[in-house]
């Protein structure tokens, strides 16, 4: 036995509220950032991942509020992500409780933030977020993209060669999101979970799709992945941590039970 | 007086380990501080510390903490964790620096041409998640701590010690490393009680509540 691997909640938060985007637009209200927290925690859940997608910049602190309650009440790792821009905004966070901050926009309009992010603050509590889509290729070899701001702006840069360099610029773990996926509940994308995971590392946490505990298996047995992110599965009630957690036992990976 | 001084030597986030001692010692003043005084007047103190060991010894040295915190090491009880296990020893290959040589050994990284498991997966580094942790000894810290009980890693080097009676606890990344040390009134971790629920509060109640003999 060793190193387990990892479940992870990821709460979309909106001005102080948590929320479930489907295909990164429509949203729909799903509760109380503490409540759901305490509610995971208890589950067994490995870590929490909170991801502020509020629009405007005056809703922002809302987020360090929350960061702080749960951070008093839930002792396992809080990631945070959303509208990071400069060391700062780290600082921010990391002193509100989270133990992690991941960049997903900035660090490709200033891949040097994770660099000095990096150095700062050590690579433990830095999380590269890549959106990835599929593009076409011009050979049979698949082709994913990195896309930014919530996934409406393609970069041109090459998702797996992103991976790599944000490995070299610091970032400890990488939080891989396939756009084509997330919110369909089809199941993550297999394809580019593998291949990022294995050109790599750093660990790899596999995001975007999940709509059952086959899913998740699939993310680790066939992905590669190191840990797997899901959100409404668990928000709507139709799992809980502990019921994912032991069909992935059942199924041979090593958890935290 | 402050029952528990948490040492901030401007490494790395400390409230998370002072919310989890506040929540298990509630009736303990647990005070952060890099003033030595305040860490030579505390009954006990936590050296936490995340980052890069040669920035930990330099600040370290830049906040006049090192003679408090090697005399703490000597006479109350002191719990490392991560850095502040790795700083307890002679030298560290993150760097080439010197650590504060408590402990017999060094601090190395984990091999890459050693990162598979038996059926040939690459394992990432840093080892980061959940691991199970091989209690070797028994110790009042490990008191209504199941041996194998998994706690919360997140770390690139790993302490090898010379003095193998100082083990404490074991796991395994392919290979077995030493995750926790016992000498005397040293207690120290590599991974982080404060983020392994329940397991973590109890190692730290157990801490807040210990008395070595010295």
């Amino acid at each position: 036995m060793g190193l387990a691997k990892r479940i992870i909640p990821c709460l979309d938060v909106t001005d102080g509220r948590v929320v479930k985007g489907v295909n990164f637009v429509e949203l729909r209200d799903a509760g109380d950032p503490v409540e759901i927290s305490r509610r995971y925690d208890e589950q067994g859940a490995d870590e929490l991942t909170f991801l502020d997608i509020t629009a405007s910049s005056d809703n922002r602190d809302l987020i360090l509020h929350i960061i702080e309650d749960v951070a008093s009440q839930v002792f396992i790792p809080l990631t945070v992500g959303g509208g990071v821009r400069q060391v700062s905004d780290v600082r921010r966070l990391l002193n509100a409780g989270a133990d992690k901050v991941s960049i997903n926009t900035s660090a490709v309009l200033n891949p040097q933030l994770v660099a000095e992010a990096a150095d700062h603050y050590g690579s433990q509590c830095i999380v590269v977020a890549i959106d990835a889509k599929q593009v076409d290729s011009s050979t049979d070899t698949p082709r994913w993209e990195v896309f930014t701001h919530g996934g409406r702006k393609a970069t041109g840069l090459d998702a797996i060669e992103w991976a790599k360099k944000m490995q070299v610029l610091g970032a400890g773990e990488i939080l891989l999101t396939s756009m084509n996926r997330d919110g369909t509940r089809n199941g993550f994308d297999l394809g580019l979970t593998r291949a990022v995971s294995d050109a790599i590392d750093i660990p790899v946490i596999a995001s975007g799709g999940v709509g059952n505990l086959d899913h998740l298996v699939d993310g680790i047995v066939k992905g590669h992945a190191d840990a797997v992110l899901a959100a409404s599965i668990f928000h709507y009630g139709e799992y809980t941590v502990q019921q994912a957690k032991r069909y992935m036992a059942q199924h041979g990976i090593e958890v935290r039970l | 007086m402050t029952d528990i001084a948490i040492v901030d030597y401007g490494m790395g986030n400390l409230r998370s380990v002072y919310k989890a001692l506040e929540h298990v010692a509630p009736k303990s003043s647990v005070t952060v501080t890099s003033d030595c005084h305040v860490v030579r007047q505390a009954k006990r103190i936590v050296v936490p510390g995340q980052g890069a060991m040669p920035n930990c010894m330099q600040e370290l040295d830049s906040h006049g903490l090192r003679e408090a915190v090697v005399e703490a090491a000597t006479n109350k009880p002191f719990l490392g964790i991560c850095l502040g296990l790795q700083m307890l020893f002679e030298d560290s290959e993150e760097g080439h620096v010197k650590g504060l040589g408590i402990m017999p050994g060094k601090v190395v990284h984990f091999p890459a041409a050693a990162m598979k498991t038996a059926d040939g997966q690459k394992l990432k580094v840093p080892h980061m998640g959940w691991n199970q942790v091989h209690q070797a000894i028994g110790h009042p810290l490990w008191q209504g701590i199941a041996d194998n009980a998994r706690f919360y890693f997140v770390h690139s080097y790993y302490v090898e010690t010379t003095h193998t009676d100082a083990i404490a606890a074991q796991s395994d990344y392919p290979f077995p490393f030493t995750c926790a040390v016992a000498q005397d009134n040293i207690f120290a971790v590599q991974f982080h009680p404060e983020k392994s629920q329940l397991a973590g509060l109890t190692l730290l109640s157990n801490f807040a509540q210990w008395t070595p003999r010295l």
